[in-house]
């Protein structure tokens, strides 16, 4: 990698920005969530900032299991990201529906629609386990960013 | 164009120190928050790492006038703030980039303009209610800004930026610098003068349609409105005379420390409603400032 390549590589790892959709979360992993932005966890330390527009954002994380109403609004606030982008998945219910599996209404989990990079699984997941789950999450999202600058390079 | 230009536009105080210096405030004013909540808060390089991770960004393509008015309305944010900078009399003997009072009150009105034409040519409808508010907010402290810099250039009885620059023992430059203090928040669109920008409430105001370079350019001219803002009250408040390093070391120092105290006052505040805020302006704020112009021109005309 080159020096300019490897600032780029820094500047990822520590800077990823967030945008929160909740797919009919119950609520718990999103408290759990808004806990790690407060002066206990402060994950401001680790330049992670919440987001309004998903524009903005490097990292989308998911909570709840998907319901029919909102899937096309995760698809939609996926392909608002720009690239390059990761996928954070907030509890037992994005990963796995969790209690919900089987209900009519519930079309998920949120894998069979976009890729998820992390699982932070978790009923609700303690605020450290998501604030390890999102610094992995800027780990692969910074390698990704180099490994689709090679791949560019090459089809060029 | 001469020397002394050249060295205000891109050497101090324009592009080789006002770049920086916007990363430099923008931290501070994160960490002084950071600091009033009990946080840590973010490391010294953070505004820099997410200007370059924005610039490594892979944005849509727009096609058609508005991608070329999306990318000129933070160009031109930019280049007016820089220039707004360049024309700071920070040494009192030498004047770069000569101009008065009037141009800089122009200039520093720039990304303003910018912010809202940016929300409208968006088409977002959280961008054009974002605009709407920018627009308003900025009617209502604007009278009190300008009559601010009146009473202040009344009492100096001039407009020229370099006889206003230094400090002056009358009340009426207090005052006016006292004034210009309190529409910082609101050009700033800090709290409690945020509605504009309302993070989460309205998505991310007239900016939520920007990603990538442009808006890094965006964050990039709101930190040296940061620096041009302050810079131009610090300019106020050095006293005429001296080296000019010990000049400079004053403009960084004294404009630092009103990064801190207005990110103190953001940070203890809770966001006003639009309608709130116009009341303090119109209602508290302007009557104040018309009563500190009539005076000044009083005193400075009286027979």
């Amino acid at each position: 990698m080159n020096l300019f390549k490897r600032l780029m590589h820094r500047c990822r790892r520590k800077s990823p920005f967030l945008f929160h959709i909740n797919t009919g979360s119950c609520n718990g992993c999103d408290i759990e969530m808004v806990t790690c932005l407060s002066p206990r966890y402060d994950v401001e330390q680790l330049g992670i900032r919440l987001e309004g527009s998903p524009r903005h954002a490097d990292i989308l994380c998911i909570t709840g299991p998907v319901t029919r109403n909102t899937l096309e609004a995760v698809k939609t606030v996926y392909s608002q990201i720009c690239e390059p982008k990761a996928v954070v998945a907030l509890g037992s219910c994005s990963g796995s529906c969790n209690v919900f599996a089987g209900s009519p209404v519930i079309v998920g989990p949120i894998d069979k629609y976009i890729p998820v990079d992390v699982y932070v699984p978790g009923c609700p997941p303690h605020p450290d386990a998501i604030i390890d789950g999102i610094a992995r999450a800027a780990q692969i999202l910074a390698d990704r960013g180099v490994s689709e600058a090679a791949k560019g390079e090459a089809q060029k | 164009m001469n020397l002394s230009f050249l060295i205000h536009f891109f050497l101090f105080p324009g592009l080789l120190f006002a770049i920086p210096a916007s990363w430099f405030y923008v931290w501070g004013e994160r960490k002084a928050t950071a600091r009033m909540q009990r946080r840590i808060g973010p490391p010294l390089l953070q505004p820099f790492y997410d200007f370059v991770k924005l610039f490594g960004k892979r944005t849509p393509s727009r096609h058609g006038i508005e991608a070329d008015l999306l990318l000129l309305w933070p160009a031109l944010s930019v280049l007016s703030m820089v220039s707004a900078m360049a024309m700071l009399p920070v040494f009192s003997y030498s004047q770069g980039f000569s101009g008065d009072a009037i141009l800089l009150v122009a200039l520093l009105e720039m990304p303003s303009i910018c912010f809202i034409l940016a929300g409208f040519t968006s088409g977002s409808m959280f961008a054009e209610i974002g605009a709407i508010r920018e627009a308003i907010l900025s009617v209502a402290c604007n009278v009190v800004f300008l009559l601010s810099i009146v009473t202040v250039a009344v009492t100096e009885n001039t407009f020229r930026l370099s006889d206003l620059a230094g400090v002056s023992w009358n009340p009426g430059h207090w005052i006016g610098v006292f004034g210009i203090l309190l529409c910082i928040p609101a050009k700033l669109r800090l709290n409690p003068f945020s509605t504009s920008s309302a993070e989460q409430e309205i998505y991310a105001g007239p900016l939520t349609e920007y990603a990538g370079a442009a808006l890094a350019m965006w964050e990039l001219a709101h930190g040296l409105e940061w620096v041009a803002l302050t810079g131009f009250v610090a300019t106020m408040m050095i006293p005429v005379g001296g080296w000019w390093w010990l000049h400079a070391l004053l403009f960084v120092v004294i404009s630092f420390a009103e990064v801190l105290l207005l990110s103190t006052f953001a940070a203890a505040t809770g966001r006003l409603t639009l309608e709130g805020a116009i009341r303090f302006y119109w209602r508290w704020a302007a009557i104040l400032a018309v009563l500190a112009a009539a005076a000044a021109v009083y005193v400075r005309f009286r027979p």
